[in-house]
């Protein structure tokens, strides 16, 4: 396993955002987890990156135990998310928000031809847009630059919260798709999203939270076909 | 008006020369605030420090005004060296004994505030009373000549002989006008080019506007706020000598003066923004300057505090309106 979460709880003060989680992700799958908001989905995503302390449970990394690590040490070891809201950093251009993505990689200077090259060729609308300033750029766009960003740390694991969130029917499409490519180019995935119907559509594996608990888990397939799930996450139609 | 249309010259360039001061100090105000949006109430001590430093440094040299030129300019670099290095020093000891433990909890911003203040008054009474110190270790007569008279001025003697360069109409440029002018911009330009070009400089962009996104790129906040400390206490070091080579004298209690001049600046210019912080720098000096050519000198502080309210009610974010953080590169 790529990634093994054990029984892991959160807390915002004395609220409980998550409570005994327990998840994993093979290595090369694509996992979602779906639920409403407040689930804890975002949460749980956040403190995977260490941005949230653990009040119990453990968290591994390719066999090591990094619960207690800090953020920044972790993208090294192959840790990188695109997070909620696309947290682009809106001075900077775009080319140099893709920079602060290799930001953690010792070798970026050699690479960085190479690992830019990738992400024009999965979002070419980025290359027309190299010099802009990220904040005057559309939602859409933003969302490609915080994925393309997330990719130039050139992760193991990739962690997606919401990336469909507040875009058009169409780029929604169109993120899945990338997203896929993105999965075929042999980096795993953790997905967290509202849009469940696409979700379990290409998730290997789906875990289901409500109100900070896994309440159900199985392969996407099996999920999106199922009854109760239907009529609670994906309006009854796929 | 007469006297301030036939100083015009005058007043311009000592202006200038005391904006290019409040401009670096403003520096360390606004980069901090930039990446806490916290105000370091204490830097001023931190100038503070770096002027006796430079003061010291002649000092313990011996040195006349006088000597020969190349002589004169080894030690100001000396006494440029010694005061960054004592104004950073200090910089950072102040991140690590009075914020970085508030910071680590989460505390108030009121509450870090507090503490800065607190900092302040011990670090300008510890200079104060710097011969009682020394007193104390049973170290008053080996350090005399550097804690004598501790309360009062202390002068610094510029070993540089300031001397007339050019004429602009019935002004005399000198070479100490220049320097300070030239050295404060060449600092400037050189923070400019750190903030937008190496990997510290773009971790201190990235936490400026966005502390967790940044952290999730890999930056590593709490070292990104200990350079971002040292360089502001670097420039107030370079702005302490520039100070002293112009006005020539220093006291344990100049920093809270100069310190709210040098905050209205960077308020003036925007603050978290280092473009902004140079410019409000020029603009007050330059507005004491006329001001106190206008209405009269003992109104000075009046007259710049008035630009600065006169100014923010009709630019709340001041003259350049944009943090550090979304300052285009």
């Amino acid at each position: 396993m790529l990634l093994e979460v054990e029984g892991l709880c959160v807390n915002y003060g004395r609220i409980e955002a998550i409570r005994d989680i327990s998840f994993s992700v093979e290595e090369g799958s694509v996992v979602t987890l779906i639920g409403a908001n407040g689930a804890g989905k975002t949460t749980t995503m956040k403190t995977l990156s260490g941005l949230r302390k653990v009040r119990a449970g453990t968290v591994a990394f390719a066999g090591k135990d990094i619960t207690t690590m800090p953020s920044h040490a972790r993208v090294p070891l192959g840790i990188s998310q695109s997070p909620e809201g696309r947290r682009i950093f809106p001075g900077m251009s775009v080319v140099e928000n893709l920079d602060m993505g290799a930001y953690a990689r010792p070798d970026r200077a050699k690479t960085r031809t190479a690992d830019l090259e990738r992400v024009f060729t999965l979002f070419p609308r980025l290359q027309e847009r190299r010099d802009q300033a990220a904040g005057t750029m559309s939602g859409g766009e933003q969302q490609m630059l915080a994925i393309g960003r997330a990719l130039m740390s050139r992760p193991k694991l990739l962690l997606l919260d919401e990336p469909s969130m507040g875009l058009a029917p169409k780029l929604i499409q169109q993120i899945f798709a990338i997203i896929t490519d993105i999965r075929e180019q042999g980096t795993t995935i953790l997905l967290v999203e509202q849009n469940a119907a696409q979700a379990l559509r290409i998730a290997d594996r789906a875990y289901i939270l409500e109100t900070g608990e896994v309440v159900r888990e199985g392969s996407g397939r099996e999920l999106a076909a199922d009854d109760s799930v239907r009529a609670a996450y994906l309006g009854g139609d796929v | 008006m007469s006297f301030l249309l036939n100083n015009i010259v005058e007043l311009t360039v000592t202006g200038l020369v005391l904006g290019a001061v409040y401009g670096l100090v403003a520096l360390g105000y606004t980069l901090v605030y930039g990446v806490l949006q916290l105000i370091n109430f204490a830097h001023s001590e931190v100038w503070m420090y770096g002027s006796f430093a430079a003061v010291w440094v002649t000092v313990a040299l011996g040195v006349a005004p006088g000597g020969p030129v190349l002589t004169a300019i080894g030690v100001l670099l000396l006494a440029l060296l010694a005061a960054m290095t004592v104004s950073g020093g200090i910089a950072l000891l102040l991140e690590r004994v009075a914020y970085r433990r508030l910071l680590r909890l989460e505390a108030p911003k009121l509450v870090a505030l507090i503490s800065a203040i607190g900092a302040s008054f011990f670090l300008a009474e510890l200079m104060g009373l710097r011969d009682r110190v020394v007193d104390f270790f049973g170290l008053r007569d080996a350090l005399d000549p550097f804690v004598r008279s501790a309360r009062d001025n202390t002068r610094f003697l510029n070993p540089l002989e300031t001397q007339g360069l050019f004429s602009i109409g019935r002004y005399t440029v000198s070479n100490v006008d220049v320097i300070i002018i030239v050295g404060a911009i060449l600092m400037m330009v050189g923070l400019d080019q750190f903030i937008r070009r190496t990997r510290t400089g773009r971790g201190i962009r990235a936490v400026a506007q966005d502390s967790e996104a940044a952290a999730l790129m890999g930056v590593n906040r709490d070292r990104v706020i200990r350079a971002t400390f040292l360089v502001g206490g670097v420039m107030a070091g370079a702005a302490a000598l520039l100070y002293l080579m112009r006005f020539g004298v220093t006291r344990w209690d100049a920093g809270f003066l100069l310190g709210v001049k040098a905050f209205t600046a960077a308020v003036l210019g925007g603050i978290g923004n280092v473009r902004g912080a140079l410019l409000g720098g020029f603009v007050l000096g330059l507005a004491e300057n006329y001001g106190s050519a206008l209405v009269g000198s003992q109104w000075r502080d009046v007259v710049a505090f008035l630009l600065l309210v006169v100014i923010l009610l009709f630019r709340p974010t001041g003259l350049l309106g944009e943090s550090l953080g979304r300052a285009r590169a």
